[in-house]
């Protein structure tokens, strides 16, 4: 068989994500917002449940080491706002394992940045103005959801006071799932799987959509606060455009104590559910102590966004490798 | 058989779902930002030939289904089953039921190879081949010098299919027939 070496985008389709990535690099320089480079290995993963991390064996100087291949700057990032950088952005290849698909790819780029002193409203309006500026095409409008809302509009069900068994059985006749499959899950996972399945779809469709007010038990490295109907919420939005997920952005939590609980909490219930623990970041532990500015952040999947800029059906459309024939 | 985990669902891949043989046409990667991965996968079930869609928690497996396609040639049928010989030299022959049969019933010809779908050594569909030959046995009579555009007819072949034909197409003639859309090519 003849070994596949072609690159799995067309030369032409590298134009023009270069042109793209120097218009975000533009975007920014005109905004006084610093491009950074941080590693891709750390010693220091995310503990995130959900995220599969890769690792590898390194000599360093204090003898052989596991270290972590990112599944997003984040950390690195913080680390430098907590130095005093101000305004920051970076184009970071990142990893997550196993996601492989027309949107996925375990090494991708991802475009981060953060704004001390930012709203998440203010965020959530740069954003959007950055990925309008980057599509050939007028998307439509800006137009606001909450989480809430939209399982009232789509499902008819309320996210926080739903029954879990109704959550259960909704997500399963939803997502042609075998009831039994979702029998052990928790409420995030049915809401997430509504989410994919019936919501997303609906997203972004002749309008830039952005989601607010998601679960409080979603928050990740978000803050938490009230919403006007009194229910914990994640101070944390996402966009989508073409019922495709673009940025995930957080109001970012500047708590060392909670950080590290969060941290805590996620590596219990990898040990709950029989999956590797992930060292914990002491230093971004130790510069949160110091002190990070108050402020906002947000990641967004580059390579999916040229994918749609360029209208190309698959990732690696746009990638010059993808994971098949790296 | 062994099992398949969700990120070996390649298209093609056969595995048993809820009992029957399916052949796996799409996998799609569900993950939300901060959410459990999951599967959307399109499957095809073999005994059916319907296409459905199921979502899968990723890592989660399924059983192969021992399915296998095989090229044989159409002998002939004693009314109850329809019979097929292995066109590897080795003159092993199958007999295959209606149902397993299916629309392909009208597209059979002596001496044509199919393509054959087993699934435990039992025979549970038959592909035609793309483009088969087939002899007109009923038509109305040709239009003299309507040869270039307009009209079409109905034709019967002799596998029983009915196509459309353009009008100047006679009884007798062997015309070359997609199997898949069930449509006139050309003369043969």
């Amino acid at each position: 068989m003849a070994i596949d070496w072609q690159p799995s985008a067309s030369i032409e389709t590298l134009r023009e994500r270069a042109r793209l990535m120097a218009s975000v690099r533009s975007f920014f320089a005109q905004r006084d917002v610093l491009e950074v480079e941080t590693p891709v290995l750390g010693q220091g993963g995310s503990t995130d449940v959900h995220l599969v991390s890769l690792h590898t064996l390194a000599r360093t100087g204090r003898g052989q080491r596991r270290l972590w291949l990112q599944t997003s700057p984040e950390f690195h990032m913080k680390r430098l706002l907590a130095a005093g950088s101000g305004p920051i952005f970076q184009l970071a290849k990142s990893f997550r394992d196993g996601e492989i698909g027309t949107r996925h790819n375990i090494e991708f780029t991802m475009l981060e940045w953060y704004r001390p002193q930012f709203t998440l409203d203010k965020l959530i309006d740069e954003t959007a103005t950055l990925v309008m500026s980057l599509l050939p095409n007028f998307p439509g409008p800006l137009v606001h959801y909450r989480y809430r809302e939209l399982f009232h509009t789509h499902l008819a069900i309320d996210p926080f006071t739903t029954s879990l068994e109704k959550l259960r059985a909704i997500a399963a006749e939803r997502a042609q799932m075998s009831a039994h499959t979702l029998a052990d899950e928790g409420r995030d996972t049915c809401l997430d799987l509504l989410m994919s399945v019936v919501i997303e779809p609906q997203l972004g469709q002749h309008e830039l959509s952005v989601v607010v007010d998601y679960p409080a038990s979603q928050a990740a490295l978000a803050r938490r606060h009230q919403d006007a109907d009194g229910q914990w919420v994640a101070s944390r939005f996402e966009l989508y455009l073409n019922g495709v997920e673009l940025a995930n952005g957080y109001d970012e939590l500047t708590d060392a104590a909670e950080q590290r609980a969060r941290f805590a909490a996620d590596n219990a219930e990898r040990r709950r559910l029989g999956l590797p623990e992930v060292d914990v970041d002491e230093r971004l532990l130790a510069a949160l102590e110091h002190g990070m500015p108050e402020g906002a952040g947000v990641a967004l999947g580059v390579d999916r966004l040229i994918q749609l800029a360029l209208g190309k059906a698959r990732l690696e459309d746009v990638l010059a490798f993808s994971m098949s024939n790296c | 058989m062994a099992n398949y985990s969700t990120n070996e669902f390649k298209g093609g891949l056969k595995v048993m779902l809820d009992g029957d043989p399916c052949s796996i046409v799409e996998n799609e990667l569900v993950k939300p930002g901060k959410g459990q991965a999951f599967n959307r996968v399109k499957l095809r079930n073999l005994m059916t030939g319907r296409v459905g869609e199921k979502t899968f928690k990723s890592g989660d497996s399924l059983e192969g289904a021992d399915v296998m396609d095989l090229e044989m040639e159409y002998l002939y049928t004693d009314g109850d089953m329809w019979h097929f010989m292995k066109t590897d030299g080795s003159f092993e022959q199958y007999a295959v039921e209606k149902k397993a049969l299916g629309d392909t019933e009208k597209w059979l010809k002596e001496q044509v190879p199919y393509t054959i779908t087993l699934w435990n050594d039992k025979a549970i569909s038959v592909t035609p081949p793309n483009f088969i030959e087939l002899e007109v046995v009923e038509t109305d009579p040709g239009l003299k010098g309507d040869t270039a555009q307009g009209g079409s007819k109905p034709a019967t072949l002799s596998s029983g299919a009915v196509v459309r034909v353009p009008l100047f197409i006679n009884q007798g003639e062997v015309l070359k027939v997609d199997t898949r859309s069930g449509e006139y090519v050309s003369r043969a």
